[in-house]
């Protein structure tokens, strides 16, 4: 039983983040898709932070007393990481209010309609 | 994990923000279970705050209903149960939550622990690495939000200059 709770945290992260996938390949809305591509990403956080626990540590902050901690790198990465998410996210919302604005929609088909009719 | 579900149930674009921004909140939470303290911050507003009203701003600007998609849902659960199933398999090969004899403690990490203290002079571990060690990462990722800032503001300011030139109806690009 040990195993089976030894990796529930990365069963954990499996589910989010194919919930996140499912958003981002069946969604027809594009805000939709950027939600999906989202909790995606937060999946992938919490992959890493939980990596880096240690049962028992503390926080990684310098204290006087001989505790353990836990792994700091990994909290590095993901500090990184975040900010990064969220410029590319607002990237991804600008293009989405860029779309409505040259479509008039933020349907997937309907774009995909009204651009097949352009072309034509 | 149960917010998450339910964005997928839902059609009204503005509960489906409302649900990430307390997902995110929740997923804050649990990065300060697992001592990561920083990143819950970080979490909490940069995601639950800033991301939530940059959605909100966009829904603002386009349309807050979803319209019915026509799409089965078939082909994209199966991609993503056989996908799901891979990634399983694959962490049976993970090291086990929360042993400190996982490789991931073993390399650089004690020594950041052991003399961060001595060499930067700052209590809080994730700082001095972050801020020194891994100082250039953190000069890319200003300067990846720099680049994010200015297409941005090109798409969106570009389009309000060039707004009224390209009112009339009959112009086609």
């Amino acid at each position: 039983m040990a195993t089976v709770f030894g990796y529930f945290n990365y069963w954990v992260v499996v589910v989010l983040m194919m919930t996140g996938f499912y958003v981002v390949i069946s969604a027809n809305n594009l805000v939709k898709k950027l939600v999906g591509l989202n909790v995606f990403q937060t999946s992938v956080f919490i992959l890493y932070i939980s990596m880096g626990k240690i049962f028992g540590g503390t926080a990684p902050i310098l204290v006087e007393q001989p505790v353990v901690y836990t792994n700091p790198i990994p909290h590095v990465l993901i500090l990184t990481a975040i900010v990064v998410g969220i410029a590319t996210t607002s990237l991804g919302l600008a293009l989405v209010v860029r779309i409505n604005e040259a479509y008039g929609t933020i349907e997937e088909d309907e774009i995909h309609s009204l651009s097949e009719e352009e072309s034509l | 994990m149960v917010t998450a579900v339910a964005v997928i149930r839902m059609r009204d674009l503005f509960a489906i923000v409302m649900l990430f921004g307390i997902y995110s909140l929740v997923s804050a939470g649990l990065f300060v279970v697992l001592d990561a303290v920083d990143v819950a911050f970080t979490e909490a507003s940069v995601g639950a705050g800033v991301a939530t009203v940059f959605m909100l701003g966009t829904l603002a600007l386009t349309t807050s209903r979803e319209k019915p998609s026509s799409r089965s849902p078939f082909l994209p659960l199966l991609v993503v149960f056989i996908t799901g199933a891979a990634l399983i398999y694959g962490t049976l090969d993970f090291p086990p939550f929360g042993d400190p004899n996982d490789p991931i403690h073993k390399h650089v990490a004690p020594h950041y622990i052991e003399e961060s203290g001595a060499e930067i002079g700052i209590p809080n571990i994730v700082t001095s690495v972050l801020a020194s060690y891994r100082g250039y990462d953190t000069l890319g990722e200003t300067a990846v939000i720099f680049t994010a800032g200015i297409g941005v503001l090109l798409l969106i300011g570009g389009a309000r200059r060039r707004k009224p030139p390209t009112s009339d109806k009959d112009s086609s690009p």
